[in-house]
Order: structure tokens, then C-alpha cells, then sequence
């Protein structure tokens, strides 16, 4: 009698838990991702034509070149003096660009988010405003502006702005929304007109973040002035375009260098006044 | 001991003019003095400082700005308004596509193998002191040389093509996501890993049985926003370091044929690109997460 009872059981039990195994699951699991990223990995392969062995070989040999080659000599020393003005320029330039981007972002986002509650119409084209800035990548708003500015400051200056603009816009209407939403309410229920709102709720609350975003595209900006330069013949980026076309690679790279510099100090910098603030 | 059974009655009337922080105009003060308020405003000022120098101190070389913003107006309407391909035909333009679309493919590939052992290697919870203040100094270089600045050295070493464009993008990915990685794993609960390492797994078991089921969403997540990332910077190398793709048509067409409408028609293309995978990546971090 016990027996047969245990027997039912030995036999139920495969059936009873019909699921396989968590283990097992996950085994196939990550099998599956991991041939589908073999096969995505193959098939970009073949597209891009890229060798992968040269890729690897490369990899080693840039590096013996640049511990040869990529130092900076006495000829780019004496062009220090140029390269730091170049360098104050382009950091004066993030500066400029994120900060007017910001100011007119923060009222786009007003517009655009929901606890002001703009008209619909308006809200909406405001968000459609900003998402198209967003994604016009900034080498096409490069290539445009050089046609009626040409190789001026302000090319590489408008070029950013708008890039930049779309990306503020789209993280303060969601820092906005996150933030400010529950002291928004309790003003309206007080009664505050939306002046009132926008000032005491609004700008109090979500200012650290703003403020961390702003720096954070400070920091995005200097890298990316670099590419707008090359692309604009403007400020650090053509300065190493120059030096690297002329193969005076002790200049360039001391201009790597300075924009190494430059770019950690912002970091470690933004870094010091998030912890403050936030 | 004092009797608590007996506390006076609290008073009905406070004496507002006394309990309430005013300011010199008699407006009840409503903000509180802090580190942050004052830190934050002292920001906001530095930089609108800063930027007022850049304005003043900026060479405009004589512009005309109501001149060059009325040309770029025109430009931008032939550009948005009309768009048309006349030195390429949309299947070449498409090809370029996929290829930008596989350069940053293969750099997002090869940026997450390497960060995740660079993440191993420098999250809080896992490793070393000092292995993870190198990688982490290491990482911080790495990410501060600008995308198109790694390409152009490569360049030199392998010749201008898809392999330093790769290795180029590889590198600040590399970096990107050896952070986001790091965060990801020290955001994982502790417990798993002590009882792990109680029951004497080894380094490998930890990571494969409890580190990477836990916060592979979240990798997955970083992933798919950097390979929106590498796309977009696969195409600005294409444009300023000559490395193929749909970015060096964008640079044939506006700095070579000066074809705004050519210019225009490939901008479409690649918006409705941006805006696919950024649909296909939301899809997918939901059915992940």
C-alpha cells in the first residue's frame, strides 16, 4: 500500500512540476542571448566590413605609436600659450552655450510639462519643439550653420545651442514632472496663481537637479565642441585638426592633454557642487 | 522624576510677531538659509558670470548676425522643406545607414565585454581598493579624450576605416559603461553576496549566480542607451574623421556638393533611424526589466 503510494508519487511528481527548473531556464536563457549577440555581432561584422583581427592587431600598435610619437616635444611647448587660449575659449564657449540653452529650455519645459497645465496645443508643440532639436543630430545643425556663418565662433556656438536645447528641455520637463508634482498640487489648493506656482514650488524644488543637469552638459559640451571644431574649423577642435593634418603629433597631443585636463577638473568640480547642493 | 501627568495647558494664543522669522520688509521669511541654497546660487551666478565673459570676450570677426540668421533660416527651409537625393541614390543612402548602424553595433559590443570585467574589477562590493581606484582613474582618462579625438589616433595605427572608427567608439564606451556597470552591481543587495561567500563560492560563482542575474536589466538598460549613443557617434566620426557611413555622406553632401537638399533628405533618414531605435530600445528595456 505505501509502496504504490510512493510509486504515484515518484510518478507524479515529473508531471506535477511540468516547468523546467529555474536553473536550467536561465541556462537557456543566456545561451539564447548570448548566439543572438553572436550572430547581431557576425552580421555587423560582414556590413561594416571590419576585420577583426587587424582590429586586435591595431590595438597594440597605436599604442607602441603613441608612446613613440604622441608626446608632446619642445616645438609644442612653445605653442602652449596659443593652445591654452584656444582651450579657455572653447571651456568659455560650453559655458555660454549651456547656460543660454538652459535659461530658454526652462521655459520651454514650462510649457511642456504637466504641472503647469499650458494648454494642451501649446504643451504639446513645445515637447515636439524640443524633441526635434533633440534628434536633428549636432553635425547636420554644424553643417548648416557653416553655410551662412562660415568659420566663426558663433557657428560652433549655435551648433551646440540647439543640440544641447533639446536635450535640457526633455530632462527638466521629466525632473519637473518627478519633482515638483505633490508641492505644485498643494499650491493650488492654496490658491496660488500660477506666477505663485512656477516661483515657490516649481523653481525651489527642482533647481538641484536642474542645476546637476546643467553641469553635466557643461562637461558633455567641451567634449563635444571638439567634434563641431574639427567640423567647423572653430576652437580646440580645429587646433588639433591642424596640428594632426600638418602631423605635428607632439602638438596634438598636447592639446589631448590640455582637454584631458580640463575636462576632469569640470568633472571632479561638478562632482564637489552635486554633493553640496544635492 | 517629573510628573508627566500634569503638563500645562498649551496656550491658545502664540505670539506670531515673536515665533516668526521676518525680513527687513516685515514679509514672514519662508525659505531656510543653507549650504545648498547658497551653494546653488552662488552656481547659477558663476556661470551666468562666466558666460557674460565668453559673450564679451568671444572673436565674432565683424558678422552680420541679422544677416547670417536670415541666411540659415532660408538654408534650414530648403533643407527641411525639400528634401531630395541627387548625388546618391536611397538604397546607397540606406547601405551607409546599416553601416553606421553596425559601427555602432560592433563598439557596443565590444564596449560592454570589456566594461563589464572593468565593472568587476571596480565596484565597491566586489573588488579590490586599490585594482578599483586604478581601473576607476584609468576609466576617468579614458572618457575625458573626446569620441573623435580616439578615432583620429587609430586612424594613424589602422588606417582610415571601419576598424579605427570601432576601436575609437569602443574606447569611450568602454569607459561609459565601466561606470554604469559599477553603479549597477554596488546598487545590488549585499546579502546575496556574503551568503554566497559564506557558503564558499568562489569569485566566479558569485558573478555568474548572483551579480549578473541581479543587475543584468539594469545593464542591459545602460546598453541600449549607449548604443543610441554610439549610433549618433558613428556618425559624427563618419562626418569629421572620414570613417564611412551615412555621416560621411551628411559631410559629402553639405561641405562637398553643397546640396542642402541632398543634406536634408539624409538628415530624415537618420532622425527616422534615431527615432526607431530609441522606440525599439524602450521596448526592449520593458520586456527586460
Amino acid at each position: 500500500m505505501l509502496d504504490k503510494q510512493m510509486d504515484n508519487l515518484i510518478e507524479k511528481t515529473p508531471k506535477k512540476t511540468n516547468q523546467i527548473s529555474v536553473f536550467s531556464k536561465r541556462k537557456r536563457t543566456f545561451a539564447i542571448t548570448f548566439f543572438g549577440i553572436f550572430a547581431l555581432f557576425a552580421v555587423s561584422a560582414i556590413v561594416a566590413n571590419y576585420n577583426i583581427l587587424s582590429g586586435f592587431e591595431s590595438i597594440p600598435k597605436a599604442f607602441a605609436w603613441m608612446a613613440g610619437n604622441f608626446i608632446p616635444d619642445k616645438k609644442a611647448l612653445s605653442r602652449l600659450p596659443n593652445i591654452l587660449a584656444k582651450l579657455f575659449e572653447t571651456a568659455l564657449l560650453a559655458v555660454a552655450v549651456t547656460a543660454s540653452a538652459a535659461i530658454c529650455a526652462f521655459f520651454f519645459s514650462l510649457l511642456g510639462t504637466k504641472t503647469t497645465k499650458a494648454p494642451p496645443l501649446v504643451s504639446r508643440a513645445a515637447r515636439i519643439a524640443a524633441s526635434f532639436f533633440r534628434n536633428v543630430p549636432n553635425v547636420v545643425w554644424a553643417i548648416l550653420l557653416l553655410f551662412s556663418f562660415g568659420q566663426n565662433i558663433l557657428t560652433g556656438f549655435f551648433a551646440l545651442f540647439f543640440a544641447t536645447f533639446g536635450m535640457l528641455v526633455r530632462m527638466f520637463i521629466e525632473t519637473i514632472d518627478e519633482v515638483s508634482s505633490s508641492c505644485v498640487e498643494a499650491l493650488h489648493a492654496t490658491g496660488a496663481n500660477s506666477i505663485q506656482i512656477i516661483l515657490q514650488g516649481i523653481v525651489p524644488s527642482s533647481l538641484p537637479e536642474i542645476v546637476s543637469w546643467v553641469l553635466y552638459m557643461i562637461e558633455y559640451n567641451i567634449r563635444d565642441s571638439t567634434l563641431i571644431g574639427i567640423l567647423t574649423a572653430t576652437g580646440i577642435g580645429y587646433l588639433f585638426d591642424l596640428y594632426y593634418k600638418r602631423m605635428d603629433y607632439g602638438s596634438a597631443s598636447l592639446v589631448v592633454i590640455c582637454i584631458v585636463i580640463l575636462v576632469i577638473t569640470i568633472e571632479l568640480l561638478s562632482n564637489k557642487i552635486r554633493k553640496v547642493i544635492m | 522624576m517629573r510628573d508627566l501627568s500634569f503638563t500645562a495647558p498649551t496656550p491658545v494664543s502664540l505670539d506670531f510677531n515673536k515665533c516668526m522669522r521676518k525680513t527687513k520688509s516685515g514679509k514672514i521669511k519662508t525659505a531656510v538659509k543653507s549650504k545648498s541654497r547658497s551653494a546653488i546660487r552662488f552656481t547659477i551666478f558663476a556661470l551666468l558670470g562666466l558666460a557674460a565673459c565668453g559673450f564679451l570676450t568671444f572673436d565674432y570677426k565683424d558678422i552680420e548676425l541679422s544677416k547670417a540668421l536670415a541666411g540659415t533660416w532660408n538654408n534650414a527651409k530648403a533643407l527641411f522643406g525639400q528634401p531630395r537625393l541627387n548625388h546618391s541614390s536611397l538604397p546607397g543612402a540606406l547601405n551607409a545607414l546599416y553601416m553606421t548602424i553596425s559601427l555602432g553595433t560592433l563598439s557596443t559590443i565590444f564596449g560592454a565585454v570589456v566594461a563589464f570585467f572593468g565593472a568587476l574589477l571596480c565596484a565597491k562590493n566586489i573588488a579590490n581598493p586599490v585594482a578599483a581606484n586604478i581601473v576607476k582613474s584609468l576609466v576617468a582618462f579614458i572618457r575625458a579624450v573626446p569620441t573623435i579625438l580616439w578615432v583620429l589616433i587609430f586612424t594613424i595605427a589602422a588606417g582610415l576605416g571601419s576598424v579605427a572608427a570601432v576601436i575609437g567608439l569602443t574606447f569611450h564606451s568602454a569607459g561609459y559603461l565601466v561606470k554604469a556597470y559599477a553603479e549597477s552591481i554596488e546598487e545590488m543587495d549585499s546579502g546575496t553576496i556574503e551568503a554566497l561567500k559564506a557558503s564558499g563560492a568562489n569569485f566566479w560563482q558569485i558573478v555568474l549566480q548572483a551579480i549578473l542575474p541581479s543587475s543584468i536589466s539594469r545593464m542591459a538598460a545602460w546598453t541600449f542607451l549607449r548604443f543610441e549613443i554610439n549610433f549618433i557617434n558613428a556618425l559624427a566620426v563618419g562626418a569629421a574623421a572620414g570613417a564611412g557611413g551615412i555621416g560621411f555622406d551628411l559631410y559629402m553632401a553639405g561641405n562637398h556638393y553643397f546640396d542642402l537638399r541632398e543634406l536634408g533628405f539624409i538628415t530624415y533618414i537618420v532622425v527616422a533611424a534615431v527615432i526607431l531605435l530609441e522606440m525599439l530600445s524602450t521596448k526592449i528595456k520593458a520586456k527586460v526589466a
